[in-house]
């Protein structure tokens, strides 16, 4: 039976995983992400979980232990937030190029320098397109609920991707909310039995992984990136498919993205994780006053579900998409230069203009939202005479 | 059971397994590694020295890229590369979930499935120096063995931490003003053994008994075991091919390469030269040492020379010290 718990996001994750009991955890402490291993250390202290639990020397070896016993055969999983994530990011890319189902609840945080342990993407940002798939939470229950499918999603066999859970560092990860804690086996149940792949525990059937495709002329380095673009067609599918059945399961239903009163409006803000909920609450104040304004939040980044968002998106007149990472030298931001992207080519393209807020945790208020979603009707009016990319609560 | 009890048995080297068993072999022919190279010799007599299945993490350097080349493999036993400097935390992954599948009931608890880290000197000394220590510390039953060619032969042939004094790389030459690396080598083992693991041992594959020896006691262990090897690096020590063997053997006659082990805080020298040979016999037929051997670098050799007697006396002392000097 299911019972509501008042918990954090980072217990929320310590939650599923106590419920998935993975083979393997290897990780290293970082705020905000902390919590998050030792709420699963005394689970595993508890005898709660039979996982084997390495209390690594640094990220980096613990995402190489977590490529080392997912080829081996098993279930692994780490968390980390910004440097850490940095520190991990030579090997990220060999996760997902070996395709490695290893799962990681990133706890977002901003990037040094200055130091800042609060709330931003920019790790998220950071590790776009290191070949994982990255699903964005709202707030504490979606964390829970994504972990959960993450374990479907990773290990499906047309997918076999290392699935990344971002949920907001501080917000998110540390803020009390009520979360549904479904039975132990009805998510024993959803998620199923761990089927390995080539073990490398299998010694009667040696494999090799990891071997290097240097040889002019018969190398296999391109190929293999390309069947990791395929298995990026196929998540697509899949991350539907285990939301729906998700959905069907335990009632909270998702799909690539979620929409909010966007149906008929001729204007949304695009958004993702723990400030979509502030946005809604501004939307409702909108409607209210007789502005069509709606929300598309954004909850699966890689792949990024473009045609999808596209044909979500064509018919509206502006749109403020916001981001929680720095532009750097670029047109706006990431989310913001996807969006753009996604909407080449439609006819009567909406305007489209990139907000930057929260970095370092920045707050942003009800007031920010309702400025950006100005500054983009005024826009559609007059044209974009300015810049594109605006900054909300900052001091300049 | 200590680790000395295990390996006290009378073992020899399967010789018949290494001269005729070629296609059961670990490491099948066909390999990219140079002629001479010191690396085939060492995981050739590693493999014939135990028999267990045996999962291989292998950081990235001249083994690695010269074995498994996608989609070519010269392994017969499970490998896996990850990168250059996390050969230790890819192999703690593993012993991880071999504890797990075990614990669990997903494989039989008694199967005896050993873990073997491999790195060269960069991959050990160096960059991957914070993953071994990590790694040792935790107490993952695994075997770290470091084949030391004492230097960056896979890029070319830099310097390393473990390159001598002395010695020309490509980024220490030899020029008008600096005579080659201007600083000591350092002593891997003896960090290791700071570890207080139960096992440390250096060895060279031409002492092959006293290397299958040590190899038999690290993978019986109970724990992390290090075994540093010297590996003749013909390219970059510029070195004939057909004589390594016997240029490592010089490093062992000089006492500039001792073979000793550290067996649960024990230090024991297993090789005491009946006469130990001046290190010229040892810099000598190098082209790497050349220009040592020139009058106005005399003060080099003396160095060398002087550090190599202090380091030694200090491991006798050691053996002494720890009561090691026994039968083992």
């Amino acid at each position: 039976m299911s019972v509501v718990a008042f918990k954090t996001g980072n217990e929320a994750i310590a939650e599923a995983w106590r419920q998935i009991n993975p083979d393997v955890v290897a990780a290293y402490p970082i705020t905000p992400s902390t919590t998050i291993m030792q709420a699963f250390t005394e689970m595993v202290a508890n005898g709660e979980v039979d996982t084997e639990m390495i209390c690594v020397e640094s990220e980096h070896s613990a995402m190489s232990a977590c490529v080392g016993a997912a080829a081996t055969g098993g279930r692994v999983m780490t968390a980390t937030s910004a440097q850490g994530l940095a520190l991990m990011v030579e090997i990220l890319y060999i996760a997902s190029g070996m395709r490695l189902p290893i799962l990681l609840a990133l706890a977002t945080r901003a990037l040094s320098a200055p130091l800042n342990i609060h709330g931003d993407h920019s790790d998220a940002m950071l590790m776009r397109d290191s070949g994982w798939v990255e699903i964005f939470s709202e707030n504490v229950q979606e964390a829970y609920d994504n972990m959960l499918q993450a374990v479907r999603i990773a290990e499906h066999p047309n997918v076999r991707l290392p699935v990344c859970v971002c949920l907001d560092g501080m917000q998110t990860s540390h803020q009390l909310e009520n979360l549904v804690v479904e039975d132990d086996a009805a998510v024993k149940e959803f998620i199923g039995e761990f089927t390995p792949y080539h073990p490398l525990v299998d010694t009667d059937h040696p494999v090799t992984y990891g071997a290097c495709s240097v040889s002019f002329g018969e190398d296999f380095y391109f190929e293999a990136k390309r069947q990791q673009i395929e298995a990026f067609d196929h998540a697509l599918r899949v991350v539907q498919e285990i939301g729906k059945e998700f959905g069907e399961r335990f009632g909270r239903h998702y799909g690539l993205f979620e929409e909010y009163r966007l149906e008929d409006a001729e204007y949304a803000i695009v958004m993702a994780g723990a400030n979509s909920g502030t946005a809604k609450d501004v939307i409702d104040e909108l409607r209210d006053e007789g502005k069509k304004v709606g929300l598309l939040k954004i909850r699966l980044f890689r792949p990024w579900p473009w045609q999808q968002l596209r044909d979500a998106l064509k018919g509206l007149k502006g749109i403020a998409v916001f981001d929680r990472s720095s532009p750097a030298g670029s047109i706006g931001a990431p989310f913001f230069n996807e969006i753009r992207s996604a909407l080449y080519g439609v006819e009567n393209p909406p305007v489209v203009l990139n907000f930057i807020y929260g970095l370092g945790g920045r707050q942003l208020m009800p007031e920010h939202i309702r400025h950006a979603v100005e500054q983009t009707q005024l826009a559609t009016l007059t044209g974009v005479n300015g810049e594109l990319v605006g900054y909300l609560n900052i001091r300049e | 059971m200590a680790v000395a009890e295990v390996a006290t048995k009378k073992q020899e080297l399967n010789l018949r397994k290494i001269a005729y068993e070629q296609d059961k072999e670990a490491i099948a022919p066909g390999h990219k590694l140079c002629p001479g190279c010191g690396i085939t010799v060492i995981m050739r007599q590693l493999f014939a020295a135990v028999d267990y299945p045996i999962i291989v993490a292998n950081a990235t350097g001249c083994l690695e890229v010269c074995s498994g080349n996608l989609p070519y493999t010269s392994w017969r036993v499970p490998w896996i590369h990850n990168a250059f400097e996390n050969a230790a935390a890819t192999a703690s992954g593993i012993e991880a979930m071999i504890k797990a599948l075990k614990r669990k009931g997903k494989l039989p608890a008694d199967k005896p499935i050993k873990v073997l880290a491999i790195g060269g000197d960069g991959g050990t000394y160096d960059i991957g120096f914070q993953a071994l220590s990590g790694a040792m510390e935790r107490g993952h039953e695994m075997v770290y063995l470091c084949f030391d060619n004492q230097g960056y032969m896979n890029t070319g042939g830099q310097r390393s931490s473990s390159t001598p004094f002395g010695a020309s790389t490509h980024t220490t030459p030899v020029g008008s003003v600096i005579p080659g690396k201007m600083q000591e080598r350092k002593d891997i083992c003896f960090i290791l053994a700071a570890h207080h693991i139960p096992y440390v041992a250096q060895c060279s594959p031409s002492r092959w008994p006293d290397f299958a020896r040590k190899i038999r006691k690290a993978f019986e262990a109970n724990g992390p075991a290090f075994v540093n090897c010297l590996s003749v690096c013909p390219t970059d020590w510029g070195t004939e091919p057909q004589k390594g063997l016997v240029i490592t053997q010089m490093a062992v006659e000089t006492c500039y390469w001792p073979l000793y082990e550290v067996d649960r805080g024990v230090w024991r020298i297993t090789y005491k030269p009946k006469q130990k040979l001046p290190v010229t016999e040892w810099l000598a037929n190098q082209k790497r040492f050349r220009h040592l051997l020139r009058p106005e670098n005399k003060w080099m050799v003396e160095r060398i020379q002087a550090e190599l007697d202090r380091r030694w006396e200090q491991l006798l002392a050691l053996e002494r010290a720890t009561g090691g000097t026994g039968e083992a």
